[in-house]
């Protein structure tokens, strides 16, 4: 009983979206677009799942001081105080403190606003913003034209590099509309539009047909791993 | 030589970095922009919409992802604004709330004062379940929708009341950096819908898109460099854009951007040399 009906649900459930999405029609379509609904109402409960997992591994971590647990501890001091803020929409407004649970999430005054402004998005950005520096020092160890595959990979690193710049422009800028399509700017927008697209439609076509392959057997009750079974 | 330098430092390779970027920055550099086929095709189908047309503009992605998205963002919500074009902002991302209020608040309040909310321009906010809210936005959004994004009931807006899925839309302007993005709005919301839409995401982000073009996607906007070619086309059909009072961000980015990637190109270069030197005077 504890495994047949999981699997029937699944089977069930599975063989309707395939059928809805071929028969777009009463009542496949209502069924269809009820479970997309039921889906929507899951992932918002999986908020509060996800936050309850949250606290249970950091506060674990903090309270039996295991490695890092400095980190958890902000982790959850953060998580808790904007959620706090969130949800009680306490504001900061001519040097007095107040809250008013109809407030606008997005009105400045909310220390939720404040801390969303002042802490994650300057972090965030910074975060962001420190890539520009590893991807330079990857760049410059990496690209080293040791073989024939290294020395391919480097010249389309500089043609796409130059081809977002001005200088890709002006270095090919002369040449006679008869062989453009040598400029740097048009082989970068090649690179793009028939390597790079057919390479990625190779990659995407061969995820889709494995997906096909594994709903396939998660549906028909083959692999149950989806059950907490091994294969 | 080679043997005298075997390898750069990595403090230095970061304070070489650091410095192409921050003193285009202090300096203003500017450089010339040439807009390319692709951009040419997502402005001129922006702009062969007609007044009253409805774009519905997604912005999913976070404040990480900003600097480089805000500027496409600011591009086609002035150009939709000028053309009289109706515009609904919706985002699937739980951090893009504020990314449009501030395109609100800074684009349309600031520069197009005649525009009203609920009139104009409507927010439908945030809503969680990724492809799947997509995909009952695509066949109904009233059953994920009750109000718009300020609490409005969606039957009482005057943009919003006529709503009935994605169909009802024109026009799909999606701006992602990453899931839920543009792929999931192709193939849970217009691919089936029969809507078109153009996107503009990071540059990363880009080729992982190229598949869809131009069948399922009419254009791409990757990264700084495309939205500054859109800002030129802009200032070039619409001249008052050239008014400071319209912030070209994209073009001034553009300069720090060449510059580090004349720098990255720049210790690419000396990278090989040394290896092949070293080399040589390995085999010598």
């Amino acid at each position: 009983m504890k495994r047949t009906v999981p699997l029937v649900i699944t089977f069930t459930v599975g063989a309707l979206l395939i059928v809805a999405y071929f028969i777009p029609h009463w009542p496949f379509a209502r069924l269809r677009d009820d479970f997309n609904t039921f889906f929507d109402v899951i992932a918002a409960f999986a908020y509060i799942v996800g936050g309850g997992n949250l606290i249970r591994m950091h506060g674990r971590r903090a309270a039996r001081q295991e490695a890092g647990w400095g980190y958890s501890l902000v982790c959850l001091a953060g998580f808790l105080a904007m959620l706090a803020f969130g949800l009680t929409k306490v504001f900061w407004r001519e040097g007095a403190p107040g809250w008013d649970l109809q407030g606008d999430l997005n009105d400045s005054t909310l220390l939720f606003k404040r801390g969303y402004d002042n802490i994650f998005r300057p972090c965030s950005a910074t975060f962001y913003a420190l890539l520009a520096f590893f991807i330079a020092s990857a760049s410059y160890r990496a690209f080293r034209a040791r073989n024939v595959e290294a020395t391919l990979l480097l010249v389309t690193a500089l043609v796409i590099l130059l081809g977002r710049t001005f200088v890709g422009t002006l270095m090919t800028g002369w040449l006679p509309p008869s062989l453009e399509f040598l400029s740097i700017p048009q082989l970068s927008n090649w690179i793009m539009s028939v390597p790079n697209q057919a390479g990625n439609r190779a990659i995407m076509i061969g995820v889709a047909l494995g997906i096909v392959s594994l709903s396939l057997k998660v549906i028909l009750g083959i692999d149950r791993s989806h059950l907490g079974e091994k294969d | 030589m080679a043997w005298r330098l075997p390898e750069l430092d990595r403090r230095i390779v970061f304070a070489l970095v650091g410095l192409s970027v921050t003193i285009p920055i202090l300096w203003k550099f500017h450089f010339p922009e040439f807009p390319s086929p692709m951009v040419r095709g997502v402005f001129e189908r922006v702009d062969s919409l007609p007044a009253g047309s409805k774009l519905l503009l997604t912005l999913d992605y976070d404040p990480g992802s900003e600097p480089e998205l805000n500027p496409m963002t600011d591009a086609v919500t002035r150009h939709a604004a000028t053309k009289g074009i109706r515009i609904y902002y919706i985002t699937m991302w739980a951090t893009g709330p504020p990314m449009i209020e501030r395109v609100i608040r800074q684009v349309l309040q600031k520069e197009f004062p005649d525009l009203a909310y609920g009139r104009d321009f409507v927010t439908l906010g945030y809503k969680p379940g990724n492809e799947a809210a997509i995909a009952i936005v695509a066949s109904d959004l009233r059953k994920l929708f009750t109000t718009d994004g300020r609490g409005t009931n969606i039957n009482a807006g005057e943009m919003t009341g006529s709503l009935r899925n994605l169909r009802s839309f024109d026009m799909v302007f999606s701006v992602s950096a990453g899931f839920p993005g543009t792929k999931e709005w192709i193939q849970y919301g217009t691919d089936t819908a029969g809507v078109p839409i153009a996107a503009g995401m990071t540059a990363v982000q880009a080729p992982l898109n190229y598949p869809y073009y131009p069948t399922q996607l009419l254009g791409i906007l990757g990264g700084i460099k495309a939205a500054a070619e859109y800002e030129l086309l802009l200032v070039k059909k619409y001249p008052r854009f050239a008014d400071p009072a319209f912030p070209q961000e994209a073009t001034a980015k553009m300069g720090p951007q060449t510059w580090a990637h004349l720098t990255i190109i720049g210790l690419i270069v000396l990278g090989n040399l040394t290896t092949l030197l070293a080399g040589r005077r390995g085999r010598r």
